[in-house]
């Protein structure tokens, strides 16, 4: 084995979660499989800047990251504060009261899973602006540090931690309206939920 | 020990194990005293790896990964 095919085939262990977090990003299936493409074509040309023993798949992260935002024109860098609501802190948990528990089919430690369904999770992300989306997706899909993240995005710490604080919460505004939608909110409970 | 507003305003960085160790051991200790708290923790770790699961994408599509395979391939005639 070669070092070159060492990588390839390190490189190639990480490809189904690209694809996953390139889908996110772009949206759509054929865009997602393009970038991951352009990724791994960059990566290979600049295999020789790689450092090994350090981290290849926070490398191959950054790769596509940067390659995304450049490429789709990104409006990441130059974020309009307005682009979001803000939205009251633990959104959600203050309204698990009005759910209700009877539409829900599982037991007490299950329900968070059947609360919300994939496609409503794979939404919910899919609809926050692009700079509160990325962030949130490398963090809490990719499971990347801070430090990581404000690497990849080419942001401060502090703007990494202040983009994900409420791109998460508007995120669970928004599954909190999918349940809705799906009849599980009862609004009677809300009354008594959110009484003080 | 910090209180229950301290806890609450860094629970995200704790989840997130981004927490200094010393804040660590003082949300630690409140969270073991305070039911309300200790539910929002388990609230929101709870969601973040229901977001994690339910985010994945499982499926790839038909032929993909030999693609990806063709994108060493043809970079390294181009590497000599």
């Amino acid at each position: 084995m070669t070092a070159q095919d060492d990588f390839v085939t390190d490189a190639m262990q990480f490809a189904p979660q690209l694809f996953s977090t390139a889908l996110r990003m772009t949206r759509n299936k054929s865009d997602a499989e393009d970038l991951v493409q352009e990724t791994f074509i960059k990566a290979w040309r600049s295999f020789h800047t790689f450092q090994t023993g350090t981290n290849l798949r926070a490398w191959l992260y950054r790769i596509m990251t940067n390659t995304f935002i450049n490429k789709y024109n990104s409006k990441q860098r130059r974020p309009s504060e307005t682009e979001l609501d803000e939205v009251e802190e633990l959104y959600l948990y203050k309204r698990l009261g009005s759910i209700d528990q009877s539409k829900l089919s599982s037991s007490a430690e299950d329900q968070m899973l059947e609360l919300f369904t994939d496609d409503e999770v794979k939404h919910a992300l899919e609809e926050l602006p692009e700079s509160f989306r990325l962030p949130v997706l490398l963090s809490d899909v990719d499971g990347f540090s801070y430090k990581e993240i404000s690497e990849m995005l080419d942001i401060p710490l502090g703007t990494v931690m202040s983009r994900l604080h409420r791109g998460r919460k508007a995120m669970q505004k928004m599954l909190y309206e999918y349940a809705k939608e799906r009849g599980l909110v009862n609004e009677s409970l809300i009354e008594q939920g959110t009484g003080e | 020990m910090a209180d229950c507003q301290e806890t609450l305003k860094e629970l995200e960085r704790f989840i997130d194990a981004e927490l200094p160790h010393v804040e660590v051991q003082m949300v630690v200790n409140h969270l073991k005293e305070c039911t309300d708290c200790q539910g929002a923790f388990e609230f929101h770790s709870e969601l973040r790896q229901v977001i994690r699961v339910k985010a994945r994408e499982e499926s790839l599509p038909a032929g993909f990964l030999d693609r990806l395979q063709n994108c060493f391939g043809d970079t390294i005639v181009g590497f000599d």
